[in-house]
């Protein structure tokens, strides 16, 4: 089993998400984070204009067994992408374990 | 044929009672006003604070100036200087009187109020509220509006409160700001003034709509009276105050579109707001077209007032109350000496009435400026006007008041 951790562009999740589902991989958890970056934003407040290198982006956290590992990570890179600087990383490690709470099973049917 | 006509007279009277009462309540609605824009310009962990102080400072101006300072305004007149007071005022058949003196006296108090948020303790605050609407406000406010004072002998013209009301808190609201201190982070070692994003700009609109609606009775019932040709000066009134604060909104609009490449949502909003303070005083006495200046005029002048209050004075005023309430209440008044159809300086009527408009100015300036800073200074001095740097930092909320305004409120985007 590995995770595939994605951070990707907020205005990139709807296709990343969409391909995801294409590939078959139905469930993943995700939430909003704040980085910094080398990509600076202008601002401007009442007057006073400021730059902040906090860059918003979504992170994905997706478990799959080894033979799902390749067309996951190939469907992120696809969908993620526009070619301009900040369109994020993905990174894989494994998982020992898993398993599903509802029955107490374990193993890779609990990612199915 | 005499019953009719006594008939007539009654039927009169009711109406320019009920125009007095409904004009006051749309003035109670602009303490919501206030509330709204000031919460929405700063950040959200001062919410319940701001919300506090805005509903104390209606309370406390009810009850002083029932107590003291409606009579202190408009008692008979000492000197043409102020009211001789009397306690608890009760005088049969003018409670209508009394309340809508009542909301303009809160609304001059709750003007500091923005100017200082973020960073001044709660009792302190209360403490200044109360010492304005019993005494800084209706002693000024005798001078204009009892009938003897000094400045209505001039021949002084601030029909709705563009000084009496707006100017005379702002210029408190000047010196509070200057006497409490910036926020922290407001300013660089070096001096360099930082943006302190407010939490919501919703709630600082909803809050100038609110405003520009308790605006017509602002004006609108200042005129005090609705029967027969008042009427008619009612609605001219009202039509001057909406052209002025849509010609600030624009004047604002553009000019902040072309000064920092974006239209600023909130000093254009503040455009807005100038634009009713500047045509407070005179919207009795300009036509329409003076409206339209008058708007115009404020809604530049205080986006560049705004910035030199903040980068140039380095005074932090989070809403730009000082700018919005102070100058271009200010301004607005002077304006009245340029544009009055009656006297006014492009009708041919010189210099006299821009002189005359010019004493009030300073004035009644003079008289909140000074009274304020006695006031402010012995206050920081015993009490202290801040809270302390740890407060500061976690929120005035959950150390002055024990509580989070969203304690369970999460924003998911998209």
């Amino acid at each position: 089993m590995k995770k595939i951790e994605a951070i990707v562009r907020k205005s990139k999740y709807r296709e990343v998400k969409e391909a995801l589902h294409g590939v078959g991989v139905n469930f993943f958890s995700y939430w909003d984070v704040t980085g910094l970056g080398n990509e600076k934003e202008g601002h401007v407040y009442r007057g006073i204009s400021y730059s902040t290198s906090d860059i918003q982006r979504r992170y994905l956290s997706i478990v799959v067994n080894d033979d799902f590992a390749e067309k996951t990570i190939k469907a992120i890179l696809e969908s993620g992408a526009t070619g301009d600087v900040g369109d994020g990383k993905i990174f894989v490690s494994d998982i020992l374990e898993s398993y599903r709470i509802r029955t107490g099973e374990k193993g890779g049917d609990t990612l199915k | 044929m005499e019953e009719v006509v006594k008939g007539i007279e009654n039927i009169n009277g009711v109406l320019d009672i009920l125009w007095i009462l409904v004009a006051g309540i749309l003035v109670f609605f602009m303490q919501a006003g206030f509330t709204l824009v000031e919460t929405g310009f700063t950040r959200s962990k001062n919410t319940i604070n701001i919300v506090m102080k805005n509903l104390m400072d209606l309370c406390i101006g009810s009850l002083g100036f029932w107590l003291i300072g409606y009579t202190l305004m408009y008692g008979d007149d000492l000197g043409s200087f102020i009211g001789i007071p009397t306690l608890f005022y009760n005088a049969p058949g003018e409670m209508h009187n009394l309340f809508f003196q009542t909301v303009f006296c809160a609304t001059a108090a709750t003007i500091v109020s923005g100017a200082i948020a973020e960073r001044t303790k709660f009792s302190t605050y209360l403490i200044f509220s109360f010492i304005m609407t019993v005494l800084i406000y209706p002693v000024s406010g005798h001078w204009v509006w009892q009938g003897d004072g000094w400045l209505t002998d001039l021949g002084f013209i601030d029909f709705a409160g563009s000084t009496v009301v707006h100017s005379v808190g702002g210029w408190a609201a000047l010196i509070a700001a200057a006497l409490v201190g910036p926020r922290i982070g407001k300013y660089s070692a070096d001096g360099k003034s930082n943006a302190i994003p407010g939490h919501s700009i919703l709630f600082g609109a909803l809050g100038v709509f609110i405003l520009w609606l308790g605006w017509f009775g602002f004006n609108g019932g200042s005129e005090l009276a609705i029967n027969g040709e008042s009427a008619n000066h009612v609605s001219n009134i009202i039509i001057t105050t909406n052209l002025a604060a849509a010609a600030g909104a624009m004047a604002s609009l553009f000019l902040t579109w072309a000064k920092y490449g974006k239209p600023d949502a909130s000093m254009t909003l503040n455009g807005a707001l100038a634009g009713l303070v500047g045509i407070t005083a005179g919207c009795a006495a300009v036509d329409n077209y003076g409206a339209v200046i008058i708007g115009l005029i404020c809604g530049i002048v205080v986006v560049y007032s705004i910035e030199f209050v903040d980068k140039k004075l380095k005074v932090d005023d989070p809403v730009g109350a000082v700018s919005v309430h102070g100058v271009c209440g200010a301004l607005g008044t002077l304006l009245v000496g340029v544009f009055a159809l009656d006297g006014g300086l492009v009708y041919g009527g010189g210099f006299g009435q821009l002189g005359v408009q010019a004493a009030g100015v300073f004035g009644i300036g003079a008289w909140s400026l000074i009274t304020s800073f006695i006031v402010l200074f012995i206050l920081k001095k015993t009490i202290g006007l801040r809270v302390s740097e740890k407060e500061e930092v976690e929120g005035l909320d959950i150390h002055e008041h024990g509580m989070e305004a969203y304690p369970d409120f999460r924003l998911n985007e998209h």
